[in-house]
């Protein structure tokens, strides 16, 4: 096998395991907003992405029955749609179920898990008890070929753009606006904060919304990659939290430090080894390091 | 100051947004027909367990696309003149299970939820639609078949104790069940234990033979070994990359795939992956295939997972035109999910497609899809599925009797020349004589049938292959 | 306080003989062997409620992942009854007669070395008891030196459950893979199938159930049963005041360990195979649900929580099998919002002053509700 055929191997592969990277970065970013920034453990964040996926595949349905012709251009409304349904609902069990259980976590983690029960059952009674998949514009099908050899998925790059996008946003957010500091005050002092007049409740209400349209927002990215099955949302939810928790969970940049090392480890060990054992291996170290440092890669001091 | 809006604003602005998002998810749903066609589509598996498929299923909320009318029979059979009276229950049911004078029980055992409920959903209205047919044609032995239906969930402990509770507690005559081999050896033991009847109708590995259970599907030398063959003959193909699901059909499957190619065609296996049930991530197996460059794909990935594979190995370029791939787990049921763009040109071996062109697929086609809507695909297992019931109504009117050895006794050699396949026969190790079958596929989800072979005997234990 | 000064009193002794009267002698009586199974099924369950009730009520320990030791425990026994069932003669059908029929067809040729002890039935039920809490053990000292507690912890046990079962999966030859271990015949040569056998067995579960419930009940009454609760409340004080949290909590969870995993050695014995669909995440929060729906303070509660849930699903998933995961969750929200007591406080509360005057006692006051919300620590870290 030729130098050339090596390096373009070893291109794909990193490819793949930026990929893993962006996928488990969406899905953390999510999940470090609201148990990074609130304290709550949101066993349904799954479910939120699942929502996401089903909208987008309603989309889709509703394109291919009434619109033929938008059939190219409707998946990035599409997604965006799929954002603020997941908030919407997000904001509604904020509401009516997350702010009595500020004071215990352990019982939040309990509820949200009812809650992610209830929401399964919901999306196998309503839309499909099968998987589904949204119908895929031409211009994210096939691959991209820069070099002969080497072939480059174009939903691939879709998800990596979309990922840059959102941290992107979600920094802007933080750092550089006024709900950024409401945010960033109420996680460091809620009782200072709401004597200098901010409204936690609100602030809290909407960062839960906003973790849960991230989450959305990773659901739609992933009918690029596969179906959409009313029990999706659990495949993912244990790896999430363990990014959240390995990243240290009140840091934006220990999550991404987190996604990229568990992504990179497991995709190369999945190249050398059988994926069970790469995903073994992986939990294991995680597990390990956080034995040796518990509060995470990168911590802030900052914890009411 | 303004104040602080009081709990019960926030309450009803929260219900506000959780009923609008709701509503607005329901209204695309419905909009879309999603419900409509997936209540038919999945037999509504909440409506009532116990029913009587009477010769008008609209009556039942299940077919809700029928126009009303009766339900489509074969052509060329009668209805059926014998009388209840003629059979006296006392003697054709010595054995205690729910016979008696104008009905006969039997089980529906299959996953209409979990991962395996896009494979399995197919296989239930297959029963279901050849149970109706029956009843139409006046039962038998003069009994009408009555049908409880439970759900195995993907889970195989469940299918255990659901199994267990059809026999035991609800004492059906005869099980119409299961899909995966998992969910089969799973309930053996208890099919075993109590001397019941199943009849399962999915391809699967082989390497069993049991009293109680007639396999309605593929053993391994009808499927694998014909596969490979032709697409030795046709393709010229000397290397390749064995593929499948982590589970107990992939893994023998892929062992006998081995032993064939290694042994009879003299080639090579160049690699050989097992991809855990409903796992999503492809990439790097997807990789060193790539790496590997093999001749032939030859892929055993199951459910779920198949819709993430096709789409991943389309995503990363591979397609027929540069890679010639060999599919023994992907029927039109599959398509559906996966998406036929994603398919092309790829080719399947099973011993039915839904494109047969002969008279009796042409009317099972048509009454299946009276029965569960104009969109409705058939896959080979779902053809499989259908013929359990025929089977077992020719076993007891041959036998004269429900007793499950007196059935058992009176099945080979029974002919079924109804099937949609074309034709099979009931062998004494209670396997069917069947055909097999290539399939190219096609964009619109259909395959257009490449080979034919003759009738192949069923041999569950092939020499050199354990 | 009355919880501090909980001694057996007679009262706990009529509980736990209540408790016993119906068990072993009024579902023997009603229900039909069949059923009766499926409710020895569930008492195996029971032992993982009633471990919980030790570890999480009362020590503020929130393990996700106890269906790994019930896993240990099911799959020890079920290693040595599958090598019992597959001696060379009822296998001779296969490749390589003698080893059990998952290893053939994964085209293994000898018996893997850690099998081999599982042939005595000795050395299988001391691996049920031990395994288990040496796997505790191991998990406790990493976590709770390090001080891993409240969230994370329930986090990682998570993790562990997770690779458990995709080990478990993963390793097809090795364990079955994801069909499980399955078509267990005999012990020692005593068929496990019959009818009779299936009563015999549920009484043996029945005894080890009500000798765990007795057992738990005597650990909370001791020092170390007050140390638990104070570790649950301020850890902190409990560790300047000299003792070494660490190794109590450890101690806790080895327990509790051992109690699940014999839960699971009862459950193969009672329904005849294994598999990884007991060790995952979903099995084990279901068995903490179980727990809170019981009332996480009260060990005969979490008994009567685990059947009540069961009887539930059972007949829900029978009948109106859409209807089911609602109600479950809405259990969960349900048990954590409303009812945080569970099952024990509704009776303490409402069933037990109506109880006391029916028999004719004074009316007392009823014991003050321990709302656990009061008790919510929040974990080491957060």
């Amino acid at each position: 096998m030729s130098l050339n055929e090596i390096g373009s191997m070893v291109a794909m592969q990193g490819f793949s395991g930026l990929s893993l990277f962006t996928v488990l970065l969406l899905m953390a970013l999510g999940l470090a907003i609201i148990f990074g920034q609130m304290g709550v453990i949101n066993m349904a964040h799954g479910e939120f992405m699942a929502i996401g996926a089903y909208t987008v595949y309603l989309c889709s349905q509703l394109t291919q029955n009434f619109a033929p012709g938008l059939r190219e251009v409707y998946f990035v409304p599409a997604v965006v749609v799929a954002f603020f349904v997941a908030a919407a609902v997000g904001y509604a069990v904020e509401v009516l179920l997350i702010r009595r259980l500020y004071k215990r976590p352990l019982d939040t983690l309990l509820a949200t898990w009812g809650l992610s029960l209830a929401m399964q059952q919901f999306f196998r009674s309503f839309i499909n008890p099968k998987e589904v998949s949204a119908e895929l514009p031409e211009w994210l099908l096939g691959a991209f070929n820069p070099t002969p050899s080497i072939q480059v998925p174009k939903n691939g790059i879709f998800v990596m753009g979309l990922t840059i996008l959102v941290s992107a946003g979600v920094y802007l957010l933080m750092l550089r606006s006024r709900w950024g500091i409401r945010i960033r005050a109420t996680t460091q002092n809620r009782i200072m904060s709401s004597a200098v007049g901010i409204n936690t409740d609100r602030v809290d209400r909407f960062t839960f919304a906003l973790g849960c349209g991230i989450a959305g927002l990773a659901g739609a990215a992933f009918t690029t990659i596969g179906s959409t099955g009313p029990t999706s949302g659990s495949l993912y939810i244990v790896d999430t939290f363990l990014v959240v928790v390995f990243g240290g969970a009140a840091n934006l940049i220990g999550t991404i430090a987190s996604a990229f090392s568990i992504a990179q480890a497991q995709s190369l060990l999945e190249f050398f080894l059988t994926s069970a054992m790469a995903k073994v291996l992986t939990l294991l170290t995680i597990i390990i390091i956080l034995m040796i440092r518990p509060q995470g890669l990168f911590t802030t001091k900052v914890r009411t | 100051m303004q104040l602080v809006s009081t709990h019960r604003n926030r309450a009803l602005r929260g219900a506000l947004a959780l009923v609008t998002s709701g509503a607005l998810l329901c209204a695309a749903a419905t909009l879309s027909g999603c419900n409509k066609s997936s209540a038919a589509a999945t037999g509504d598996p909440g409506a009532s367990k116990t029913e009587k498929l009477s010769a008008a299923p609209a009556a039942t909320e299940r077919s809700t696309e029928a126009s009303g009318a009766a339900v489509l029979t074969p052509p060329g059979l009668e209805k059926s003149t014998a009388k209840a009276s003629d059979f006296p229950t006392a003697k054709i049911m010595t054995t205690g299970l729910k016979v008696d004078d104008d009905s006969v029980t039997v089980g529906i055992l299959h996953s209409t939820t979990g991962t395996m409920a896009i494979s399995e959903t197919g296989s239930v209205q297959a029963e279901k639609l050849a149970i109706a047919q029956i009843n139409a044609l006046g039962g038998i032995l003069g009994r009408q078949i009555k049908v409880i239906q439970e759900d195995g969930a993907s889970d195989w402990p469940t299918f255990a104790e659901k199994a267990r509770k059809l026999l035991v507690n609800d004492k059906v005559a005869a099980v119409m069940g299961c899909w995966t081999s998992a969910s089969r050896k799973a309930v053996l033991p208890v099919f075993e234990k109590e001397n019941g009847l199943l009849y399962y109708p999915t391809f699967y590995e082989g390497l069993e033979q049991s009293k109680n259970v007639f396999y309605t599907g593929q053993e391994a030398t009808q499927q694998i070994l014909a596969s490979l063959d032709w697409v030795n003959k046709e393709k010229k193909a000397k290397s390749f990359y064995l593929i499948g699901s982590d589970y107990i059909w992939p893994r023998t499957s892929m062992k006998i795939a081995r032993k064939h190619i290694e042994n009879v065609l003299k080639g090579t296996v160049v690699g050989e992956e097992f991809a855990p049930l409903g796992n999503t991530q492809f990439g790097s197996i997807i990789n060193k295939i790539k790496l590997k460059k093999p001749d032939v794909i030859f892929a055993a990935v199951v459910g779920g997972s198949n819709v993430a594979w096709f789409k991943q190995l389309n995503a990363a370029g591979v397609t027929a035109a540069n890679q010639t791939l060999l599919t023994i787990s992907v029927t039109e049921d599959e398509v559906l999910g996966i998406g036929g763009e994603n398919l092309v040109g790829f080719f399947s071996s099973m011993k039915y497609f839904q494109s047969l062109d002969n008279p009796n697929n042409k009317s099972f086609v048509e009454a299946f899809k009276k029965m569960w809507g104009e969109k409705s695909v058939i896959g080979d297992v779902t053809q499989a599925g259908y013929l359990g019931p025929w089977i077992w109504k020719a076993a007891v009117e041959k036998a004269g009797s429900f007793d499950v050895d007196k059935v058992v006794a009176a099945s080979p050699g029974i002919e079924i020349k109804i099937a949609p396949e074309g034709y099979v026969k009931v062998h004494e190790n209670h396997h069917l004589w069947s055909k097999a079958r290539i399939g190219k596929a096609k964009a619109d989800g259909q395959f257009e049938v490449v080979h034919e072979s003759d009738l192949i005997e069923p041999n569950p234990f092939p020499k050199g292959y354990q | 306080m009355n919880l501090l000064s909980k001694k057996l009193g007679k009262s706990d002794w009529i509980g736990v003989l209540v408790l016993a009267a119906i068990i072993l002698v009024l579902f023997p009586s009603v229900f039909s062997i069949f059923r009766l199974n499926l409710i020895g099924k569930y008492l195996t369950y029971a032992f993982v409620a009633v471990s919980l009730v030790l570890l999480w009520g009362n020590g503020g320990i929130l393990s996700l992942g106890q269906g790994v030791f019930f896993g240990l425990g099911g799959y020890c026994m079920a290693m040595f009854l599958k090598l019992e069932a597959s001696d060379p003669i009822s296998t001779k059908i296969q490749s390589t007669p003698g080893i059990p029929d998952f290893m053939d067809w994964n085209q293994i040729t000898q018996l893997p070395f850690f099998w081999k002890p599982f042939y005595s039935l000795t050395f299988a039920s001391f691996a049920i008891l031990l395994i288990p809490a040496l796997f505790a053990f191991i998990i406790g000292v990493a976590m709770f030196k390090r001080r891993v507690g409240g969230v994370y912890f329930a986090i990682i046990t998570q993790a562990v459950a997770l690779i458990l079962s995709v080990l478990i999966v993963g390793q097809q030859g090795l364990t079955g893979g994801i069909n499980g271990i399955t078509d267990l015949k005999t012990l020692h040569g005593w068929d496990i199938r019959t009818d009779s056998a299936k009563y015999i067995l549920y009484y043996v579960n029945g005894g080890l159930l009500i000798g765990c419930v007795v057992f738990t009940r005597w650990v909370l009454s001791t020092k170390f049963g007050m140390l638990l609760l104070a570790l649950r409340e301020k850890e902190d004080r409990v560790r300047f005041s000299g003792y070494d949290v660490a190794n109590f909590k450890t101690l806790a969870f080895c327990m509790s360990a051992v109690m699940c995993a014999i839960g699971g050695a009862m459950f193969t014995l009672q329904v005849g195979f294994m598999s990884p669909s007991f060790v995952g995440i979903t099995p084990s929060i279901e068995m903490v649900i179980y727990t809170a729906v019981g009332g996480r303070l009260s060990v005969l509660g979490a008994v009567f929580g685990t059947l009540l849930v069961n009887f539930a699903k059972t007949f829900f998933s029978e009948e109106y099998p859409d209807l089911w995961l609602f109600l479950m969750g809405a259990t969960f929200i349900g048990v954590v919002l409303l009812f945080p007591d569970g099952l024990a406080g509704v009776y303490e509360r409402y069933g037990k002053p109506r109880l006391q005057k029916l028999i004719g006692r004074r009316s007392l006051k009823p014991e003050p509700s321990v709302g656990v919300a009061a008790f919510e620590s929040g974990g080491k870290h957060g």
